[in-house]
């Protein structure tokens, strides 16, 4: 069995703070980690290769600093990496990473479970995993809490929705993105933060991809970022004074509102 | 191949541009503005500099004549072929956006048995609805669904697709998005219509919830958006409204799935584990009782999520240790925490003190719990909270 | 301080400290409330290979890798006694146990024992103690009695760190009571031996997670080819194996006052009182600045001495004694002053520190007493001015 685990490289956002007089965000010190989610998906493809053999390929799209996210996955016990790197993946929405990372799928070939996070921190889409199936029209199981059964060609996975949980049966090879409720992510190992330092990891471009320029980064991607905004500064309390009824009218705008301000 | 520049001619060396640079990429050398390896080219500093100083250039894009399309649709989320109450707000929200441009609003509704709904979702604000039904349309699933609504998109083109962000919407949406190789913007919060140019502005928070985004799809259609439940709001239903209702025919092919629902296990009763919930309505000592526990209950019931509580709660016996919210109970972060009669010892601070947004609920306008809340409400919680419950109802429908 | 510990001891840092804040933290308080050992981090740390760093390649481990294994081992205890003093000692007693074969064992019985070691998949421990014999380590009772190509071993021994969750033992028993310490040999005993049993778990003040155990021999046989060197060499192998892991015990005291300064500063910053933070006041500050200095002398100590006997350096019986001296009564000293700055919610059990301090006394007790350490590095000294080296 061969698996992609497909992982990013994200800001720490539990580490980003706001400048409450500025309102802007202050990043200072705050360090690049592996999205926490594609630790569990590193962890289910290594558990399933363990038990079924084969091997576990982590693939990233990122800036050269973006290796150590793989070195990590490899320091867990991942057999190989890919960097997918290249000026030309710059700026790219869910749409051309999807493209990017499903030809890079292609080309590994003989794939038969691409796993991703459930989604990234910090753009917190969760679309790069649907997109990806779509790019190489495989099926695919989103919000997985677990993978119950995997061989002969199907696998049988909980998708976790709102009210309740569907047990749903796939064919082969499929895209699966992953809750963290399906396993706990071992440590890396001693031997495997050893070999992780030392392995040769091959940089991927637009050139070995054979993807035209329109299909990657910011020229591949419809969306555009237009406007960065942060949230009204959450200090120093507002404080509400009033009738019972219109306190209670405030506490449900706020309460329904999610983050709207 | 796209790029970004930095107009030396310019640039002021102001250093707007660094804190605005989400990635922290942006550092001044000599007084100029140098962007670092790690550009993702997001844009936000190109929109953060006074001086119009960063440049990000695109190749070719788009094509295809964009004034083809006009009119939202409205992608129906529906279970037991019910429709969501999610769809309802879309539909308000729809027509909102519609009215600006006088266009039409449209949904298209896949479901086993269709019902009165097509009449319920005119009244709440559809011009058109388009109702695809078979019995295999009983329950989502990827393949025939995203394949039907991609084919009624490309028919009917529209120019902005709403689905809402649920684990449906989320599944379908980026699956057509990639079919029609055009723009998705996650989970919004906020829709509006620029006025120059017409397209759509679509923010939502990223992050973690740190900043707020605001998306564009300029050059492709239809501008797709998946829209945070419980956010934006219905319409009060009139029946008076007018609309035509349209069937969906079913091709061969369209309903071949390679996935199957071999079973369904609903959630079993009991909340979230509060560590991971997105809400949290917690209670303290002003509770005075285990039975005013239940107000808690049911509010949290409402918005789907779970009871806190501070340790004189627990100690007192009203609620069991698992809530336990603090030093000696659970770090806890949801988006929002409503502390009710809780009057904020640091002990239990340090528990909930990383939640996006803290509201507090009290009687004492001297609570240390209000130092630190994002609002803080003065007031008889047994007072509120009944009204707070009453008008959820009423505003969820 | 940078120690410039090589990438590879790094690592090691790095994955403990990876394993205490997933696994330790969160668990301590219970462990030590229910005085229940870690089996299931045990386990954590085998998976993570770290049970093998003081054991050579040739036998399962990776202490090359390390530079020799001293080093590698003070720096994984000192990180995981950071968390818990218990958990870590769990951890380091199988260096102790594994010591005397590592040290004075035949190649056959390295090749047996030491990658079941290596590998995690046993444990061990080390039995000298006896309710006659503490500091006086000669004063042992246990009796073996060659009897063919067997030894009968008989007696009981007391408070061993492992004791009943560890499959192999070292134990120290008399084979020739007339020579007293001289008559002395080791032993490895396993599990499952007839006539092996254990008594009853101590229910100790602190190192609470850590099993400590009673060790029964009634006519307990044991092959010949388990006696380690040679018969009446127990004591010497007894006495080489303490100095080899002394450094481990001081570097648990490190780890435990570094644990302890962490709290008390934290707390230190977030406490306010006469509407200050209370690391404002002097009062405060110059605690904290003696605790830090206090520490940063003992870990410098300990490093140096690991560092010693990992290039080689035969004589380090009195360093290793002042290693463990010094660092221990830093922890106890550190643990109590984090203790006082948390005040009275320092001496409830809600925060970790009076844990600290309880587990902090052990290391002035265990390896030999503070006071036995203080009369090797005197008799030392003494040698040394006799011999004119001073
Ligand atoms: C503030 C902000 C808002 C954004 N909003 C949108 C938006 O609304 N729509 C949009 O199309 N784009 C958006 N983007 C761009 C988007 O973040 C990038 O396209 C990104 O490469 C993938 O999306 P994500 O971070 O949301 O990942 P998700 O789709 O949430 O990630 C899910 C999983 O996909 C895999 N994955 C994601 N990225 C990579 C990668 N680079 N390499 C390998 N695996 C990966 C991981 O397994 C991850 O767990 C936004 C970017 C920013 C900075
Ligand atoms: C070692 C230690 C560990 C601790 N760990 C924790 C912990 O993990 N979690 C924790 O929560 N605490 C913890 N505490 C306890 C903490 O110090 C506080 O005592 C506790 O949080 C107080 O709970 P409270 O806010 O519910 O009660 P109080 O402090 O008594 O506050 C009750 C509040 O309710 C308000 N009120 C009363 N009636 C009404 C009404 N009708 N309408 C509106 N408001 C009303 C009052 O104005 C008051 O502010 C710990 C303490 C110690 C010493
Ligand atoms: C939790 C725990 C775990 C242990 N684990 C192990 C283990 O794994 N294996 C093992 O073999 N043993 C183990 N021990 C035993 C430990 O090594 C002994 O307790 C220690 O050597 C001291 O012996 P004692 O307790 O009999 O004290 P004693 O020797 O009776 O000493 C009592 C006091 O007299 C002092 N004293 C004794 N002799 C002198 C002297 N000559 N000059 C000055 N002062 C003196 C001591 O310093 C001490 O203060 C453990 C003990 C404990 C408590």
């Amino acid at each position: 069995m061969r698996f992609v685990v497909v992982v990013k490289q994200v800001p720490d956002t539990a580490e980003v703070r706001i400048d409450e007089e500025k309102g802007t965000l202050i990043r200072e010190g705050v360090p690049s980690i592996l999205n926490p989610f594609d630790e569990y998906a590193i962890e289910e493809a290594l558990r399933w290769r363990d038990e079924l053999g084969g091997s576990v390929i982590v693939v990233t799209m990122g800036p050269p600093q973006a290796e150590a996210v793989l070195r990590e996955a490899v320091a867990m016990g991942a057999d190989e990496a890919i960097l997918l790197s290249d000026r030309a993946f710059a700026g790219a929405d869910t749409l051309a990473t999807s493209n990017t990372l499903a030809r890079a799928v292609s080309r590994i070939g003989d794939v038969d479970v691409v796993i991703t996070g459930k989604q990234a921190i910090d753009g917190d889409t969760a679309q790069t995993g649907p997109s990806i199936a779509a790019s190489l029209d495989w099926p695919q199981v989103t919000f997985v809490g677990k993978v119950r059964q995997l061989g002969d060609g199907v696998m049988v996975a909980e998708r976790y929705v709102e009210d309740g949980c569907e047990v749903i049966r796939a064919s082969l090879p499929v895209v699966i993105t992953l809750l963290k409720d399906a396993n706990t992510p071992r440590l890396p190992s001693l031997r495997g933060k050893m070999k992780a330092r030392k392995m040769e990891i091959p940089v991927w471009g637009i050139d070995d991809l054979g993807l035209e320029p329109g299909k990657v980064g910011l020229d591949g991607s419809p969306t555009r970022v237009v406007k960065v905004a942060t949230p009204e500064a959450s200090s120093g309390g507002e404080i509400h004074r009033g009738e019972p009824g219109e306190l209670a009218a405030l506490i449900v705008d706020r309460l329904l509102g999610g983050e709207v301000e | 191949m796209a790029s970004i520049e930095v107009r030396r001619d310019a640039c002021v060396g102001c250093g707007a541009c660094v804190p605005a640079c989400p990635f922290g990429v942006i550092s001044m050398e000599d007084g100029l503005a140098v962007i670092g390896e790690a550009c993702t080219l997001c844009g936000a500093c190109e929109s953060a500099c006074p001086y119009g100083a960063i440049i990000i250039r695109t190749g070719e894009a788009g094509g295809g004549d964009l004034s083809e399309y006009s009119g939202v649709m409205v992608l129906a989320e529906q279970r037991n072929n019910e429709v969501d109450h999610s769809t309802l707000e879309l539909l308000g929200e729809a027509s909102r956006l519609a009215e600006v441009s006088g266009e039409k609003v449209s949904v298209l509704l896949m479901t086993a048995r269709p019902g009165n709904w097509p009449e319920r979702l005119i009244s709440h604000g559809a011009d058109i609805v388009y109702v695809a039904a078979v019995p295999e349309l009983e329950r989502y699933r990827t393949e025939p669904f995203s394949r039907i609504a991609e084919r009624v998109i490309r028919e009917k083109k529209p120019a902005v697709v709403l689905a809402a962000a649920t684990t449906t919407g989320r599944d379908l949406m980026p699956r057509i998005a990639k079919y029609l190789e055009t723009g998705l913007t996650a989970d919004c919060t906020e829709l509006a219509i620029d006025d120059e140019t017409g397209v759509l502005l679509q923010t939502r928070p990223a992050f973690g919830g740190n900043i707020l985004a605001t998306i564009v799809c300029s050059d492709t259609r239809p501008q797709m958006a998946t829209v945070r439940p419980k956010v934006m709001k219905a319409l009060e239903p009139d029946s008076s409204r007018k609309g035509v209702v349209e069937e969906i025919g079913i091709l061969p092919g369209d309903l071949e799935s390679r996935t199957e629902i071999l079973e369904w296990l609903p959630l079993e009763e009991g909340e979230v584990d509060i560590s991971e919930a997105e809400v949290i309505v917690s209670g303290g000592r002003g509770l005075k009782s285990p039975e005013n526990f239940a107000l808690l209950r049911e509010l949290a019931g409402l918005l789907g999520g779970s009871v806190g509580a501070s340790r004189a709660a627990v100690d007192a016996g009203w609620i069991e240790y698992p809530h336990q919210v603090g030093q000696t109970g659970k770090t806890v972060q949801p988006r929002i925490y409503l502390a009710c009669g809780i009057s904020g010892a640091v002990q239990h601070r340090v528990g909930m003190q990383s939640s996006d947004r803290i509201l507090a609920l009290n009687k004492d306008e001297n609570a240390p719990i209000f130092e630190f809340c994002d609002h803080g409400y003065v007031g008889d919680l047994f007072e509120v909270l009944p009204l707070v419950i009453k008008e959820i109802r009423r505003r969820l429908g | 301080m940078n120690y410039f510990l090589s990438e590879e001891l790094r690592d090691i840092k790095e994955l403990c400290a990876e394993i205490a804040e997933k696994y330790i933290i969160p668990a301590r308080a219970e462990l030590d409330e229910e005085n229940r050992f870690p089996s299931e981090i045990m386990k954590v740390m085998a998976d993570s290979d770290l049970c093998g760093i003081y054991i050579p390649e040739a036998y399962g481990g990776s202490a090359e890798m390390f530079g020799g294994g001293s080093l590698a081992l003070c720096v994984a205890t000192e990180e995981l006694s950071r968390a818990c003093g218990g958990v870590a000692v769990s951890f380091a007693a199988n260096a102790l146990g594994a010591m005397p074969i590592l040290i004075s064992g035949s190649e056959d019985q390295k090749k047996k024992y030491l990658p079941l070691l290596a590998s995690g998949s046993r444990m061990a421990a080390f039995a000298l103690t006896e309710p006659e014999a503490g500091s006086d380590a000669g004063g042992v009772k246990t009796r073996a009695v060659r009897d063919g190509d067997h030894y009968v071993i008989n007696g009981t021994k007391q408070w061993i760190t492992n004791g009943g969750e560890a499959q192999i033992y070292t134990v120290i028993a008399q084979t020739d009571p007339s020579r007293g310490a001289r008559g002395l040999s080791a032993f490895i005993m396993e599990e499952g031996t007839e006539g092996f049993s254990y008594g009853k778990k101590e229910n100790k003040m602190g190192i609470r997670a850590s099993a400590t155990r009673e060790l029964i021999f009634e006519d307990c046989r044991v092959p010949v080819e388990n006696l380690i060197a040679r018969e009446g060499f127990g004591f010497i192998v007894a006495m080489k194996t303490l100095n080899r892991s002394r450094p481990g015990v001081a570097a648990q005291a490190v780890g435990i006052a570094q644990g302890a300064l962490d709290e008390a500063a934290g707390y230190a910053s977030q406490r306010v009182q006469f509407g200050r933070r209370i690391d404002s006041f002097q009062g405060i500050q110059f605690m904290l600045a003696d605790m830090a200095t206090q520490i940063e002398a003992a870990r410098a100590l300990v490093y140096s001495v690991a560092r010693m006997i990992d290039a080689g350096e035969k004589k380090y019986e009195k360093e290793s004694a002042m290693a463990k001296v010094f660092a221990s009564d830093v922890a106890m000293r550190v643990t109590t002053d984090a203790v006082q700055i948390l005040g009275g919610y320092g001496y409830m059990k809600e925060y970790p520190v009076e844990k600290m301090m309880r587990d902090a006394k052990i290391t002035q007790i265990y390896e030999g007493t503070n006071q036995i350490q203080r009369a090797v590095i005197a008799s030392a000294l003494i040698k040394e001015t006799a011999g004119g080296k001073r």
